[in-house]
């Protein structure tokens, strides 16, 4: 007869298996439709380009690697970096991280603000912030292009108020994916820092008031320390997604100022060049894991220091 | 009346005049605060008491400046401080809460308020120390506030809220998480504490023994408004109403009627038709038919004789004395505490005839 001991062991173990059971389905599309195509581009990547697109199989090359730094002069094979290239990096990491910022001083005063609401209306807020999650994104960026363009309201209305007489130009520059990334990814800024800012313990900030901090000490001794978790969160949620942005600088940025994404479209398209666009790829998903390396260290020593 | 009172010429630390607050607007606003004026004298330990809702907490954040007076003005030494933000007031609370900043160590949340002060990093060295050295917990500087005890917790609240050297200390119900030991500890350490650095203390609680044993005056307050403000001992032997009787220590109504009055007594007469001299309680009507207290280790069961008579309805053994329960004729049931001086009976079965002896200048007429 087996102990209670053994009884319990046993029943742990089934448990266990259970458990792996239920979630096998899940893990196996993980396994085989994500960590499959990352593979396949990785195997890519170092293969040789095909005339028409596609990859020539088998054979080996570093040339899409290459590419994604250098390039080599049509004539005297001199090599030099890839300028356009850099610049693309350049302009994605620049514009997502501005589009960070942005953000978050955008979403942290909304944040607070749907956060000291009466509980029964929070809700309320949260809901009106999500709403644009519903509609379509190729649809918001063009609501975002009548906003922008020429003829859109933004200029009409500046023309009316006589703050300008001519159009600004804002269609087809960074300021119009920086707009227009600000404007789709702020919920992704506000619902986490909401999240932590519910927590947040207003008589912290009594107290804090009591012992003499004026509302900037406050914001800056009590209250960001402790809804940090948050604005990590939030800036992961918005920085990773800024730097593979496609549709929003396809349309706002027009073709000449392309990001990331748009270039590995465009191996994989017109460029025919797969094996670079494949390296390109990884390059990207390189970024963002070390993005997300620094900020999970980060959180991590925060989280040993303040709990 | 000689209630071991503090000399009158005592500057006022904090006044409150005239103070009305009202949450709400129009006929649905509800009035937390009452034309409530009270005043605190320099380093007193004064303390607020009633039920919860009673709108002492209220008055204390409005003290604090977390609250703005409806109407009404409050002053601190004489200078009217109502419109001052919480951060430009020299005054400090402990909350109930403790309210420590988590992110914080021990060591940085007592030096907080000195920081934002500006003073300069030795004083707030040197300063902390003390503090630590006063709550005595030099050796826990460095934890984690989530690390440390609440009785710790409380001792830090106290030194974070107690170093900047505040004019006035707040303490809202403090001691309130704290389980009876420790509590009659921190009690015991607050007084030493507000001995030590001579800070005018204002303690809200809804313990009334607690507010007896730790105050030098006690403010009763109920449903927004001060109902008698004096020493432990004149809230506890001369209640001016039967809220505030009722509301400390056990006590005995009687209905009587006024007789007549002499050498500052007034004589009534018990529905027994006994007559006992009692004492006035402020802004009481002398005349006609009115209440009077008396305290339950102010009188005795009695053989024969006494002022009133009854049956034992009960007898309840409390160790250190023994509570007689005594139905009296008109219904009314009268407890009368004796000290179990010896071992032995009080004397007293269920159902026996009993007498009430009151002792002399033990009653007391209240105000309404």
């Amino acid at each position: 007869m087996a102990s209670a001991a053994e009884n319990a062991q046993r029943h742990h173990r089934e448990e266990i298996r259970r458990r792996w059971m239920l979630s096998a389905p899940a893990l196996l599309i993980i396994l085989v439709a994500a960590t499959g195509p990352l593979l396949v581009m990785l195997a890519y990547s170092f293969m040789a380009k095909g005339d028409y697109g596609d990859v020539k199989f088998g054979q080996f090359s570093l040339d899409g690697w290459f590419s994604v730094l250098f390039q080599r002069d049509m004539f005297d094979d001199t090599v030099t970096l890839a300028d356009a290239h850099l610049s693309i990096l350049w302009r994605s990491l620049r514009l997502s991280l501005i589009t960070t910022l942005a953000t978050l001083a955008l979403g942290f005063p909304t944040a607070y603000f749907i956060a000291t609401r009466p509980r029964h209306t929070r809700e309320i807020w949260v809901f009106l912030v999500t709403i644009p999650f519903w509609t379509n994104l190729l649809i918001r960026t063009f609501a975002m292009q009548q906003v922008i363009r020429n003829e859109g309201i933004l200029n009409n209305a500046l023309r009316a108020l006589g703050v300008i007489d001519e159009p600004l130009p804002i269609m087809y520059t960074d300021w119009a994916i920086l707009f227009g990334m600000v404007y789709v990814y702020l919920p992704l800024m506000v619902l986490p820092l909401y999240a932590s800012m519910e927590k947040l313990d207003f008589r912290l900030i009594e107290a804090g008031y009591d012992l003499y901090a004026g509302r900037l000490a406050v914001l800056r001794r009590i209250i960001i320390p402790l809804v940090k978790p948050g604005i990590v969160a939030g800036s992961i949620l918005v920085f990773i997604p800024s730097l593979g942005a496609y549709v929003i600088p396809r349309v706002l940025g027009g073709g000449k100022n392309m990001m990331l994404g748009n270039l590995i479209e465009l191996q994989f398209g017109s460029g025919r060049n797969w094996p670079l666009g494949a390296a390109i790829s990884i390059t990207l998903m390189a970024l963002v894991m070390v993005a997300l390396l620094v900020y999970v260290r980060n959180a991590a020593k925060s989280g040993a220091q303040h709990g | 009346m000689a209630a071991p009172d503090r000399p009158q010429d005592k500057r006022n630390a904090i006044e409150a005049k005239g103070i009305v607050k009202e949450f709400g607007q129009g006929a649905s606003a509800l009035r937390a605060l009452d034309n409530v004026s009270i005043s605190i004298r320099e380093n007193e330990f004064f303390t607020l008491l009633g039920p919860s809702g009673c709108g002492k907490t209220t008055l204390l954040r409005m003290i604090a400046g977390f609250e703005y007076p409806t109407e009404g003005a409050i002053l601190l030494h004489g200078e009217d401080i109502a419109s001052l933000p919480p951060f430009r007031r020299p005054i400090n609370t402990v909350f109930q809460s403790y309210a420590l900043f988590p992110h914080l160590s021990v060591w940085d949340n007592i030096a907080f308020g000195l920081q934002m002060l500006g003073r300069p990093r030795a004083e707030i060295d040197a300063r902390v120390a003390t503090m630590l050295k006063l709550v005595r917990m030099e050796e826990l500087a460095k934890r984690r506030t989530d690390q440390i005890s609440g009785g710790q917790a409380q001792r830090v609240a106290l030194a974070r809220a107690l170093a900047p050297s505040p004019k006035v200390l707040l303490l809202d119900e403090p001691l309130s998480a704290l389980d009876y030991k420790l509590r009659k500890e921190m009690q015991i350490e607050l007084k030493r504490m507000q001995h030590e650095t001579g800070i005018t203390f204002v303690f809200v609680t809804h313990d009334q023994e607690e507010a007896l044993t730790m105050s030098d005056r006690i403010a009763v307050m109920s449903k927004g408004r001060v109902l008698q403000v004096g020493s432990p001992w004149d809230i506890y032997d001369k209640p001016a109403d039967r809220f505030v009787a009722d509301f400390i220590g056990e006590t005995n109504f009687l209905a009587a009627s006024v007789i007549g009055f002499s050498e500052g007594l007034v004589r009534v007469r018990l529905s027994s038709g006994a007559e006992i001299a009692a004492t006035l309680a402020e802004g009481a009507r002398p005349g006609g038919d009115v209440t009077v207290v008396v305290r339950p280790e102010h009188a005795r069961a009695v053989k024969e004789g006494g002022h009133l008579s009854g049956t034992v309805e009960n007898v309840v053994y409390f160790g250190t004395d023994t509570h007689i329960h005594i139905r009296i004729p008109g219904g009314e049931t009268f407890t009368v505490r004796q000290q179990n001086a010896r071992a032995q009976s009080c004397g007293f079965a269920i159902g026996d005839a009993v007498g009430i002896d009151i002792a002399a200048d033990a009653a007391q007429v209240l105000r309404d």
